[in-house]
């Protein structure tokens, strides 16, 4: 357990160098022009140079790429190019408004698509069924944005007298948390149920099929029982896979949800420096994504096996 | 040469007097057969045509209404106070908030949105094959290097990557930006494409036929495309079918986010985002284009469950869980 522990661990850190590397190289050898985008239009040629000097984009690229590893083991992700603020504090001050978004997001879709799928599986091909499949393949034929913007035109204007303006930029996300919150979370719910009940209707068709639960039946167990105790716990497995790989994956992937709503989230923060050349900000924020991904695959494993006994056993 | 069947058929005939009485179906036509019946398959076949000929004579409703897809009419398209008018009159679907007729954007827009679905999920599919096959039927080092690779690429946060691959390329002419985004979304999906092929060819590797045929003096490069892909081809198929409408969505979220294809060239996704605040006032900005979003999509999707069944009817309906793509 600790030699396969270890080596995950091993792994984990391996696929972190390479991104981080793959992004470095990639956003040097093709940069856009960030000396534009603060000097102005209307900077001179040495006005240019001096800002690359500054920034220290004058150095050839493997003294640069020396330089980022050694500040990237001291925890020190740099300054951003434009104004000058540590990437870790913008990040910070980002990532709660992700955080936010997702685990509420995740707790609507994981309950909803799981709710979805049991309903499903218990009477396969009934009107239950039918219907819980269609809402699943209408979600997963939805483009996110449209869904936001759709229910930010149906509700937004009724939802308190700021309406939409609620949603631009500006207060602190305490200030009408949940009036602000409710929208986005169950935009990205709805993107996120599809997939969510048709994994929880097939894996539970598989586990229902399966001999325990006839002897589980057979023993005169109520059928409430038998589906959500040793149908549903087997069959959450799976589920709880895709979800921690979904929830490590989707701290990077808001930039739409966040961008209909106005949200000030990492997604924003991302998609501005990458359009502005930022390239201490990409480099960070595609570090954290990673790293929230491989961390969640790391947790997923190990809640397999506690919530799986067949997995323990072989 | 006659296939077992139709010998089967002939004795048949023989056998009973009438020659009409029997008939050997063929694989194919038998997936036709099921594919007929399946109402809602067809349902969504006729739903994609009719959308397809709606981008086919976009140039007729330009022609038609006198409005070309980038020409601005702030004239007979915007009202006295500068908003856009609805539906009705001269712009029966509405114009945007340039005084840009939205029928003919969306027909223009529809030819992006299906030539982007559908090169993207060949690409991705011709990709995948190919290198699923190989890391399949080679084995050893070659099918560690492609297997880890596909993993870095299923790790890579794709829409961060995809947003800053289509920034960096400074692509400014419509066409350029169509081809990269192409590019780019048959990049970030052939991963979970060749992942698929390369389960199934493991799988068929240690099957009799291909020991057979091995023995028979066949080389590698022959059983590869002679034996094994003609096995792959249901799963293929249905891949690619259901790989089309993940590419429109892909597509429309790049170009709502202004990184997809360029204008004047009008998408579905920067309609809707250039429509920006304008969309919340302006019902028709969001309805048109979200509304054809998902009709071709939903389409394409119950198109693919429809062809996955007829291709194998006793396959169970798929677990697959990694569809959502926010």
């Amino acid at each position: 357990m600790t030699r396969f522990a270890a080596r995950r661990l091993l792994y984990a850190l391996v696929v972190l160098w390479l991104v981080s590397t793959l992004v470095f190289v990639f956003l040097h050898v093709s940069p856009v022009p960030v000396e534009r985008v603060i000097g102005g239009p209307r900077a001179t040629a040495d006005t240019l140079a001096q800002i690359r000097r500054n920034l220290g984009l004058d150095r050839p690229l493997p003294v640069q790429y020396w330089l980022f590893l050694g500040r990237l083991l001291h925890g020190d992700l740099g300054d951003s190019y434009i104004n000058g603020t540590p990437v870790t504090t913008l990040i910070g001050d980002r990532l709660p408004t992700t955080l936010w978004l997702v685990s509420g997001a995740g707790v609507l879709w994981f309950a909803g698509g799981v709710g979805l799928g049991v309903l499903g599986a218990i009477r396969p091909r009934g009107v239950r069924d039918r219907a819980a499949t269609v809402f699943a393949l209408a979600g997963l034929s939805t483009p996110p944005f449209v869904v936001a913007l759709a229910l930010l035109q149906v509700f937004a204007t009724r939802l308190g007298g700021a309406g939409v303006h609620l949603f631009e930029a500006g207060p602190p996300l305490q200030e009408h948390f949940l009036r602000r919150m409710v929208l986005p979370w169950i935009a990205l719910a709805f993107l996120m149920l599809a997939s969510y009940t048709r994994l929880t209707r097939s894996a539970m068709l598989d586990v229902l099929a399966e001999d325990y639960v006839r002897t589980a039946r057979a023993k005169g167990l109520p059928e409430r029982r038998v589906v959500l105790r040793h149908g549903l716990r087997p069959a959450l497995a799976p589920v709880v896979t895709q979800f921690g790989v979904d929830l490590g994956a989707l701290i990077g992937s808001t930039v739409v949800t966040e961008k209909v709503f106005g949200l000030q989230g990492v997604g924003q923060l991302v998609y501005r420096s990458i359009t502005a050349g930022d390239t201490p900000v990409i480099i960070g924020v595609t570090l954290l994504v990673t790293f929230c991904v491989v961390a969640a695959n790391l947790l997923v494993d190990i809640g397999y096996c506690v919530l799986d006994p067949r997995v323990r056993l072989a | 040469m006659s296939s077992y069947a139709e010998v089967e058929t002939r004795e048949l005939r023989k056998a009973t007097g009438d020659a009409e009485a029997v008939e050997a179906r063929s694989p194919f036509r038998l997936a036709l057969r099921r594919f007929r019946r399946d109402r809602v398959a067809v349902a969504a076949l006729a739903v994609l045509a009719a959308i397809a000929a709606f981008a086919a004579l976009a140039p007729l409703w330009a022609h038609l209404t006198g409005h070309p897809y980038s020409a601005t009419f702030p004239a007979t398209g915007l009202d006295a106070g500068g908003q856009p008018r609805g539906p009705g009159g001269r712009f029966p679907l509405g114009a945007d908030q340039l005084g840009r007729d939205v029928l003919v954007r969306a027909a223009y827009g529809a030819r992006v949105s299906l030539a982007v679905g559908i090169l993207a999920a060949l690409l991705a599919a011709l990709a995948g094959t190919a290198a699923g096959t190989l890391a399949g039927y080679a084995g050893g080092a070659v099918d560690t290097l492609i297997a880890r690779l596909m993993d870095v690429t299923l790790a890579l946060p794709y829409l961060l990557v995809a947003i800053m691959l289509a920034t960096t390329f400074q692509v400014t002419s419509a066409a350029a930006s169509l081809a990269l985004t192409i590019a780019v979304i048959a990049f970030f999906s052939f991963a979970a494409f060749g992942r698929v092929v390369r389960g199934r060819v493991l799988a068929l590797r240690r099957a009799e036929f291909i020991d057979a045929a091995r023995a028979l003096g066949a080389t590698d490069a022959r059983i590869m495309v002679a034996d094994v892909l003609p096995n792959l081809v249901p799963q293929i198929t249905v891949l690619t079918s259901l790989l089309i409408p993940a590419s429109i969505v892909f597509e429309a979220t790049l170009s709502f986010l202004g990184v997809g294809v360029r204008p004047p060239m009008p998408s579905w996704g920067s309609m809707l985002g250039e429509g920006g605040d304008a969309v919340q006032t302006a019902w028709w900005l969001l309805a048109v284009p979200g509304v054809l979003l998902l009709a071709t999509t939903l389409s394409f999707n119950l198109l693919g469950d429809g062809v996955r069944d007829a291709l194998d009817p006793r396959a169970a309906r798929p677990a697959d869980g990694g569809g959502g793509r926010p």
